[in-house]
């Protein structure tokens, strides 16, 4: 880590020392034109936000961002959604989040522990295994996993969206923490080996504490997917009782058949906050886990 | 972490620390990472080993494996989930090919699609991580504003935004009238609809563009300033040096946009209104297959369907891994 750190500062200086021999004229002109690229990306978003507090006549005729009238009704009046408030879709879609986020520490940094640190027969043929799988569309074991589910009687249940998790299918997270616990300094293994620590002792007091920044990425990203996905919701819950942020919006979408859109931007902009926030508040540890995975924010 | 290049995988361990190798005779090797803690005997780790492991285990059997061989079985009968599955051989296979136009309308959507969606999308992100990359001021601000929609595109909030947003009285259409071009409903026009799905995931470049720029960091300011004495201006050096070095990456980021791509679902199910509409327009393979699996309780046409998905995903990307030989340049096995 600390290296790393001093290669990235020492990268900042070698550009800073160049940007200076570049003449000012382009870099301004490069500066307009990457302004306006970023302008042009967040539009939709601004122009969202601005829609939600806009009456619904203003929407598609006034076209400045900076609404005459600010209406704040259209958030009061989505909130209530259609047969269920966004109260109990906000609910179910926390429920859901914290046991994956749960699952995927526990049981993606148990399987990380043994590939990088124990010498266990057929480990190399396992760990390509587990690689593979990071590979495979998800939609080949869909359906088969919902029959499995619908036999145990678990649909319209959390258990098909959390439990998975409690078995390590999110191998992307086994392979960032191997990563991660590779970089631990083998000499504490042997350090506590020579205490008498056994590996369970190890793993939960050494391992799980080092494995910290590893484990907030891996908390943060879960939550970003288990917060957006769609499909498996959608497969699993029927019951709007049970409905998540993304069901929920999508019924109220359905609902209202094509008006009433200022309630239904509101309720749009309310959905993203959580993940915007998430954004605001880890953004480097995303972009960090970005860089270093390749995983896909 | 320095972690090597997104992709760059080193799988393994190293090889001396096999499992029953000698050096568990007290002799301490100076290689610390094969040196070997008094409770790291053989029994007793396979036993550990396994012990971690077991969650992972029970996932693999009942979660992935499992359900493939399942999957597989089922795609050879007919399936509606209440009664028992009755084999039918190769028909869905047969029938997917030769009289289901929706399925071959869905593959060639498809198909359009990640050949339009992926080099779009990469392209626009490797520009950017080059512009971001010439050392300007604000880097942190500009990354977090394109990245931004990378983060939320995929929520069903932004897929009905897009749907408003290319809506006959729609955003898209009052920025052309501001330079007197007529718009149109572009989500009601087939020729159109599918157009502004590959769009939304145009503007998903982001998480591409971060791992290039992590990429671009890693090449020696030193090789441009060599070159740039040796009269070699921005271009040249773009193809001949940022190019080869950044390979691997372009390489990992193909594969995993392809495999993307074809498993795209929530923004055609949402700006459709689960349909696949105008005309079968957007009708994204992994729509059909839930309107078949799921809405019709078609579940052994399903999994067929599923099965020829995996086939073609796994496909392009055994193309890609022989192709890349030709184009990606791993250099001097710097990890």
């Amino acid at each position: 880590m600390a290296t790393a750190r001093t290669n990235v500062r020492h990268a900042g200086a070698r550009q800073r020392t160049s940007s200076r021999l570049v003449p000012s004229p382009r870099r301004l002109l490069l500066h307009t034109a990457l302004a306006w690229g970023a302008a042009l990306m967040v539009y939709p978003l601004l122009w969202l936000v601005s829609s939600s507090v806009k009456p619904d006549t203003e929407i598609f005729t006034q076209l400045g961002l900076w609404p005459r009238t600010f209406d704040l009704a259209n958030y009061s009046e989505g909130w209530s959604g259609a047969s269920q408030s966004f109260t109990v879709f906000f609910t179910n879609s926390l429920v859901i989040t914290v046991g994956c986020v749960i699952g995927n520490i526990l049981a993606c940094s148990a399987a990380a522990y043994a590939f990088a640190r124990i010498e266990f027969r057929f480990k190399k043929l396992w760990f390509a295994v587990m690689l593979s799988t990071l590979m495979l569309p998800h939609h080949v074991t869909l359906i088969p996993q919902y029959v499995l589910f619908f036999n145990l009687g678990w649909v319209n249940t959390y258990l098909p969206l959390i439990v998975p998790k409690f078995l390590a299918t999110d191998a992307f997270f086994i392979f960032l923490m191997v990563q991660f616990i590779r970089t631990i300094p083998r000499e504490l293994d042997d350090a506590a080996a020579v205490d008498g620590c056994g590996p369970f002792r190890f793993y939960l007091r050494i391992v799980l504490p080092l494995l910290r920044p590893a484990l907030v990425t891996t908390a943060i990203f879960t939550f970003i997917w288990t917060y957006g996905d769609f499909l498996s919701q959608l497969i699993y819950l029927t019951e709007p009782g049970l409905y998540t942020v993304p069901l929920g919006l999508r019924m109220f979408l359905d609902s209202l058949g094509g008006s009433a859109w200022g309630p239904m931007f509101a309720m749009s902009v309310v959905s993203l906050i959580p993940t915007f926030l998430v954004f605001l508040f880890f953004q480097r540890k995303i972009v960090e886990g970005i860089s270093t995975t390749g995983i896909r924010g | 972490m320095s972690s090597p290049a997104p992709g760059s995988t080193r799988v393994g361990t190293p090889p001396n620390a096999s499992p029953g190798s000698a050096d568990r005779s007290g002799v301490r090797k100076t290689d610390t990472r094969s040196s070997t803690p008094a409770w790291r005997g053989t029994k007793r780790n396979n036993l550990v080993g396994y012990a971690f492991l077991a969650p992972w285990f029970v996932g693999l059997a009942v979660l992935t494996a499992g359900p493939m061989v399942t999957s597989l079985y089922l795609s050879f009968t007919d399936f509606d989930l209440f009664t028992a599955p009755s084999w039918v051989g190769v028909s869905n296979y047969v029938e997917m090919f030769t009289s289901d136009p929706r399925y071959l309308q869905s593959l060639t959507v498809t198909f359009v699609y990640v050949a339009l969606s992926v080099p779009l999308q990469l392209g626009f992100a490797l520009l950017l991580a080059v512009v971001l990359n010439r050392g300007l001021r604000g880097l942190g601000f500009y990354r977090a504003l394109y990245y931004v929609p990378s983060l939320l595109g995929g929520s069903v909030a932004i897929a009905v935004v897009w749907r408003q947003v290319f809506d006959q009285k729609g955003l898209a259409n009052q920025v052309l009238g501001w330079f007197g071009i007529a718009g149109k409903d572009w989500i009601s026009i087939p020729d159109t609809a599918l157009h502004t799905l590959v769009l939304l995931s145009v503007w998903q470049f982001g998480s591409p563009m971060i791992i290039f720029l992590a990429g671009l960091r890693q090449i020696p300011r030193e090789l441009h300033e060599a070159a740039e004495v040796d009269g070699a201006g921005p271009v040249r050096r773009f193809v001949q040096i940022t190019l080869p070095l950044l390979s691997p990456i372009i390489f990992f980021n193909l594969v995993l946009q392809i495999i993307q791509a074809f498993q795209a679902f929530t923004s055609a199910f949402i700006v459709s209104g689960g349909t696949g509409g105008p005309s079968d327009s957007t009708l994204f393979y992994t729509l059909y297959l839930y309107t078949e699996g799921f809405g019709n309780f078609r579940m052994g046409y399903a999994s067929a369907m599923a099965w020829v998905l995996l086939a073609i995903v796994a496909a392009f990307t055994a193309v890609n891994f022989l192709m890349s030989r030709f184009w990606v340049f791993y250099g001097d096995e710097r990890s």
